[in-house]
C-alpha cells in the first residue's frame, strides 16, 4: 500500500469511527483574554489530524488543555477515552505523548539516559526492550550511548520522537515537530510521522507549514481564536473555492464578453494579468466547449486547466477574512 | 493514580546523573565544603582555652559546619524548577503522568541525599582533624553538652527547609540568578536561631535542641504539602493562572 493509498484509506472519523479525542465547546481564558473560543471538533482512532492556525491562535494552549497541563475555563472533552477533569490528569497522560515545539532533552545526559527517566516516569516495566524499540522506530540505535547535547537539532528531534514513543501512546500530541529543522531533518520527521501512520498512532499535529499538512494529514482544522474550518484538505478548497479554469492566451481577447457569454457553463469570468480566470460548474464539461470557443474566435491557447487551489490558498483566504473583519 | 516511588526514583535518579555532569553543581558541592572545613579548624586549632573561650570557639566552628546543609541545597533547589523551564525540559517533564508531590518530594530527595553526604563527610572530617590536632580541652567540650547532637539533628532540619524554600522560589521565579539569590536568603532564618544557640545568646541545652528541632521537623513536613500545592502546572507553563 502506497502512502497515499494509506491515507485515503484512513475512514472519516466524523461518520460514526471510534474518536481518540473528542473536543466539545472548549474554551480557555487568562484572565480577559482569550486563547480559544467555544472549539468543538473530534479525532479519529489512527487519524493524523492537523492543527493549523497564525501565531497566538491558541494551537499550543489547546494542546496543552489537551494534555491536562492547562485546564479548560469552559466546555468538555475526551481524551483517549478519558473525560478531561482534574482527577484523571495523570491517568490521561500515562495514555497520551507530548513532543513539544522545543525537544526538551537533558543535554547532560545520554540518549539512553533521557529515555530511560521517562521509562520510569511512566512506570513502564522492560525498559531496555522499550528503548531499543523506540529508538529502532527513529534510526537512532547508533547514537544511543551518544550525550544529548552533542547531537544535532534534528537528531534532537528524533530523539524527543523516541520518548514520545516509549509508553506506544493512544493519542501522540506533535507541537510544531519540524519548527527551526533544516529541509533534510523536515524530510526526516515527515518521514518518521508517515511510519507512525502505517503503525496506526493517532496524531494531533500542530503545524503553521502548510505544505507539511497537506501532506501528512488526513484532516485538518484551522484554529484562529475560534475553530475556522474542520476537514480534509479536499474538502475544505471545495467548500471555500468554487471550481473555476485558468486560461492562459498569447494575446488578450477583442470581446471576452461576449465569447464568455457563449459558453453556457461559465457563470463569471475576470481578467488576471496572464489571462483569465472562469468561475465554471463542471470543469470537465465546460473546459472543451471553451476551448473549441476560443480556437473559433481565433485566440492561440497556452494553457487551459482547472485552477488548483493548495491548502495554503485555503488558509489564507480564512485568516484574511478574519483579518477584514477586525478592522472594521 | 497513586503516589508512586518509580516515579520519584527517576527524576532522583535523572537528578543525581545531572549534578555529576555539571561543572556548576560539582564547583559548589566542592567550593562550600572547602571553605566551611578551612575555617573552623583553624579556628578550633588556633582557639584559646580558657574556659569561656572554648564554648565559644566550638560553638562558632559548629555554626559555620551548619552553613553547607543551608547553602548547598538552596543553591541546587533555586535551579529545580526554573532550570527545567529554562532548557525546555520542564514542558515534557510535566505531560508525564508524574504527580506534584512525587515531583517536589523527588527534587528535594535529590537535593538532599549529597548535602547530607557532604555534610556529615565534612562534620567527620573536622572531628578527626581535631582529634589529631586540638587542644584536649577543647575536643572534649566537643564531644560534652549538645554539640554532636545538634550537628546531626539540625544537618537534615536545616537542609530540608533550605530545601522548601529553594523550590518554592523557584517555582514562582523566571530567572535563575534571582531564584538562588532568594533561595539563600530564605534559607537562613533559622540557621539564625541556630547560631544564636551555638553562641550562648541563647542557653544551649539538649532539650531546647530537640524541641526546636521538632518544630523544624514539623515545618519541613508541612512544606512538603505547601510546595506541593504551589506546585501548579499551568502556572509554571505560562506563568500566570486563569
Amino acid at each position: 500500500m502506497t502512502d497515499m493509498e494509506a491515507r485515503h484509506s484512513v475512514p472519516d472519523r466524523t461518520q460514526g469511527g471510534e474518536a481518540a479525542i473528542i473536543v466539545e465547546h472548549l474554551t480557555k481564558r487568562f484572565g480577559d483574554r482569550v486563547a480559544f473560543n467555544d472549539v468543538s471538533f473530534e479525532v479519529g482512532a489512527g487519524e493524523v489530524f492537523g492543527f493549523l492556525g497564525p501565531n497566538g491562535a491558541g494551537k499550543t494552549t489547546t494542546v496543552r488543555t489537551l494534555v491536562t497541563l492547562i485546564a479548560p475555563s469552559t466546555g468538555t472533552a475526551t481524551v483517549a477515552g478519558i473525560p478531561l477533569l482534574p482527577e484523571n490528569g495523570s491517568a490521561i497522560r500515562s495514555r497520551i505523548s507530548l513532543m513539544p515545539e522545543s525537544p526538551g532533552l537533558y543535554l547532560r545526559l545520554t540518549v539512553t539516559e533521557n529515555l530511560q527517566c521517562f521509562a520510569g516516569l511512566y512506570g513502564l516495566d522492560d525498559v531496555p526492550g522499550r528503548i531499543g524499540r523506540a529508538l529502532r522506530a527513529v534510526n537512532l540505535e547508533d547514537r544511543a550511548r551518544d550525550l544529548c547535547g552533542s547531537l544535532s537539532k534534528g537528531l534532537r528531534q528524533r530523539v524527543a520522537l523516541a520518548r514520545a514513543l516509549l509508553n506506544d501512546p493512544a493519542v501522540l500530541f506533535l507541537d510544531e515537530p519540524t519548527s527551526g529543522l533544516d529541509p533534510v531533518a523536515i524530510r526526516e520527521v515527515h518521514d518518521l510521522i508517515e511510519s507512525l501512520r502505517k503503525r496506526g498512532v493517532t496524531i494531533f499535529l500542530t503545524t503553521h507549514r502548510l505544505e507539511e499538512a497537506e501532506r501528512l494529514c488526513d484532516r485538518v482544522a484551522i484554529l484562529n481564536t475560534t475553530l475556522r474550518m474542520i476537514g480534509r484538505p479536499d474538502e475544505l478548497r471545495a467548500r471555500l473555492f468554487r471550481r473555476s479554469l485558468d486560461v492562459r492566451l498569447r494575446a488578450p481577447l477583442g470581446d471576452p464578453r461576449t465569447l464568455f457569454g457563449a459558453v453556457s457553463d461559465v457563470e463569471q469570468w475576470e481578467q488576471t494579468s496572464s489571462g483569465y480566470v472562469l468561475t465554471v460548474a463542471n470543469p470537465d464539461r465546460a473546459a472543451p466547449v471553451l476551448a473549441r470557443a476560443l480556437v473559433g474566435a481565433g485566440a492561440d491557447i497556452l494553457s487551459l486547466g482547472e485552477s488548483h487551489h493548495s491548502l495554503e490558498d485555503v488558509y489564507l483566504e480564512l485568516i484574511d477574512e478574519d483579518v477584514e473583519a477586525k478592522s472594521r | 493514580m497513586s503516589f508512586s516511588w518509580t516515579r520519584v526514583g527517576a527524576i532522583v535518579h535523572k537528578e543525581l546523573r545531572d549534578y555529576r555532569r555539571n561543572r556548576f553543581v560539582i564547583a559548589t558541592m566542592a567550593a562550600v565544603p572547602v571553605v566551611f572545613t578551612t575555617l573552623p579548624t583553624i579556628q578550633l586549632i588556633a582557639a584559646d582555652t580558657t574556659n569561656k573561650a572554648v564554648s565559644l570557639h566550638i560553638g562558632l566552628s559548629l555554626l559555620y559546619l551548619l552553613v553547607i546543609p543551608v547553602t548547598m541545597p538552596s543553591v541546587v533547589c533555586a535551579y529545580s524548577v526554573v532550570g527545567e523551564r529554562e532548557q525546555g525540559t520542564l514542558e515534557p517533564l510535566l505531560s508525564t503522568p508524574v504527580r506534584r508531590e512525587e515531583f517536589v518530594i523527588a527534587k528535594a530527595l535529590a537535593a538532599l541525599a549529597p548535602t547530607l553526604v557532604i555534610a556529615y563527610a565534612v562534620f567527620g572530617i573536622f572531628l578527626a582533624i581535631a582529634a589529631l590536632l586540638a587542644h584536649p580541652v577543647i575536643l572534649s567540650a566537643i564531644f560534652t553538652g549538645s554539640h554532636v547532637l545538634v550537628q546531626l539533628l539540625f544537618t537534615p532540619l536545616l537542609a530540608g527547609w533550605a530545601i522548601w524554600v529553594g523550590i518554592a522560589v523557584s517555582s514562582r521565579s523566571t530567572d535563575v540568578r534571582v531564584a538562588q539569590q532568594l533561595g539563600v536568603l530564605g534559607s537562613l532564618p533559622p540557621l539564625a536561631i541556630v547560631a544564636l544557640m551555638s553562641l550562648n545568646v541563647i542557653s544551649e541545652s539538649a532539650g531546647l535542641a530537640i524541641a526546636f528541632a521538632a518544630a523544624l521537623l514539623v515545618f519541613d513536613l508541612l512544606a512538603w504539602r505547601v510546595v506541593a500545592r504551589m506546585f501548579d502546572r499551568e502556572r509554571l507553563l505560562v506563568n500566570r493562572r486563569s
